[in-house]
């Protein structure tokens, strides 16, 4: 029976691995899905198209699939520069695929968010004399943002989830670990598992509602 | 002297003509009405004022100088026309107050950001933002909502925003203002307040032209009378004219219209 902390302390230390990957994602593909939305709503319709292509692709084929292309992509087409050997390549490459797939998913959030703004705000705006930037940044961002919190909030809880799946290219995730006493007929780490995703999607319930509760002395 | 001058303007959209060589002039402080049918381009030709759409035909000009040519590209510049749309307020239909202000930010706002342009701005900072609060302020008291500076939209009347927005408008001092069918958006027993707030600017003498389905309010308000239909000026006058004495046919016909239902 003493087995038990070790597995819990080794479950938790793999679960560091899923938290790195859920922040590192967050950090650049919440950016990164901006510029893609601008890219998608933009005048110069082969951008438009170009970027609206590459947003199909991306969510149009599964993630594990795009993890796969992603790690081992570069490798298979002779490409001189690949990943760095070992943990540090297999989680850059994770990472890499991760961003890419939510940034993809945000921005079409971002581009529903910003069109539902009525226009009548664009041109009160126009007619007092703003700016485009300052338009964007002091009429419709912050309605944006109440808009768009209740998906986004969806949308970070199912990332908490798929980082599980940096598996596939042997990141040494939670349920990776889980699934090395699995196999030898330990069955209950697998569902300790999900004790960490709970607690975690658990915090960010909070957060958001939060966040939500904060936005709402307006109405938009 | 003509504060404003409107020559042969016409605006398209696709192969729909909807303004067609419209002409008129608005002398300082006064007040224009434009009354007509729904699709009769009232709307179009404010937005076009406002730069809110770009007329293919025409010329605007404001205190004697052409801001806008539309056989010259010069004069439509991107950059300078956030500066040319300062020469007009705009009040809407649908007020578009910004939600996620106060009553009084909504005010202050604009003239906030136009002050930081401002050479002197960094030096005089706090002055020049008491000042703008201060302006805010008196504009709302103006309008009679001194009582409800620190509610934000949502909190208050329809008839209660649109006051709001027309003091918005008022804060950047504008040599015209424009009002597109303030009213029609709100419940008949909240247009008085509304209709009495512009009447209170007609008697200061404000440069107005009023959009307006209120025929009763233009009579009484407005000191000339502009009648379009299907994208032209079919009559313009004093309201004893149009209204008593009307010369055109159409004119006739619209306003026996509006009579029988009432």
């Amino acid at each position: 029976m003493n087995q038990v902390p070790v597995i819990i302390s080794r479950l938790s230390e793999s679960f560091l691995i899923n938290c790195r990957l859920f922040v590192l994602t967050l950090l650049f593909s919440l950016p990164l899905g901006l510029l893609i939305a601008f890219g998608s709503m933009c005048r110069f319709k082969p951008l438009r198209w170009l970027v609206r292509t590459f947003v199909w692709v991306i969510r149009g084929t599964p993630l594990m699939l795009q993890l796969i292309i992603i790690f081992f992509g570069p490798g298979l087409i002779g490409m001189s520069v690949s990943w760095p050997n070992g943990d540090a390549g297999r989680f850059t490459a994770a990472t890499v695929a991760f961003v890419i797939n939510y940034a993809c998913y945000f921005s079409e959030i971002y581009r529903g968010g910003i069109e539902s703004v009525p226009k009548g705000q664009y041109e009160a705006g126009q007619v007092l004399g703003m700016t485009k930037r300052q338009i964007f940044f002091k009429v419709t961002l912050l309605q944006v943002i109440k808009r768009i919190i209740p998906p986004v909030g969806n949308e970070v809880m199912t990332l908490v989830k798929d980082t599980s799946l940096a598996r596939i290219i042997a990141n040494k995730e939670i349920i990776m670990m889980a699934g090395e006493y699995s196999s030898k007929g330990l069955i209950w780490p697998l569902f300790a598992t999900g004790v960490y995703f709970l607690i975690f999607i658990g915090v960010l319930t909070v957060l958001f509602d939060y966040l939500e509760k904060k936005l709402s002395y307006f109405r938009a | 002297m003509a504060v404003l001058e409107v020559r042969d303007l016409g605006k398209r959209f696709d192969t729909l003509q909807v303004l067609h060589g419209i002409n008129f002039s608005l002398e300082k402080g006064e007040a224009l009405a434009i009354i007509g049918s729904s699709g009769s381009g009232k709307t179009t030709l404010l937005r076009c004022l406002n730069f809110l759409e770009k007329p293919d035909e025409g010329t605007i000009i404001v205190n004697n100088k052409v801001i806008f040519d539309a056989m010259d590209p010069s004069t439509q510049k991107e950059s300078e026309v956030r500066k040319k749309r300062l020469h007009f307020g705009l009040v809407f239909q649908n007020f578009n107050l910004f939600p996620q202000y106060t009553v009084l930010k909504n005010v202050t706002l604009a003239a906030e950001l136009l002050a930081k342009e401002r050479p002197d701005y960094k030096q005089n900072k706090k002055a020049v933002l008491e000042e703008i609060q201060e302006n805010g302020r008196r504009l709302l008291a103006q309008v009679g909502l001194s009582d409800k500076l620190n509610f934000y939209p949502h909190q208050i009347s329809g008839g209660q925003q649109q006051r709001v927005a027309i003091a918005r408008a008022l804060a950047l001092n504008p040599d015209i203002l424009c009002f597109d069918e303030p009213t029609s958006a709100l419940d008949p027993e909240l247009t008085g307040e509304v209709l009495k707030v512009i009447r209170n600017l007609a008697e200061r003498n404000t440069t107005m032209i009023i959009v307006t389905h209120e025929m009763g309010f233009a009579k009484d308000v407005a000191d000339r009378i502009i009648f379009m239909d299907d994208g032209v000026i079919v009559e313009q006058g004093t309201p004893e004219e149009i209204f008593g004495n009307p010369r055109e046919e159409r004119t006739r016909q619209f306003l026996a219209r509006y009579n029988e239902g009432r």
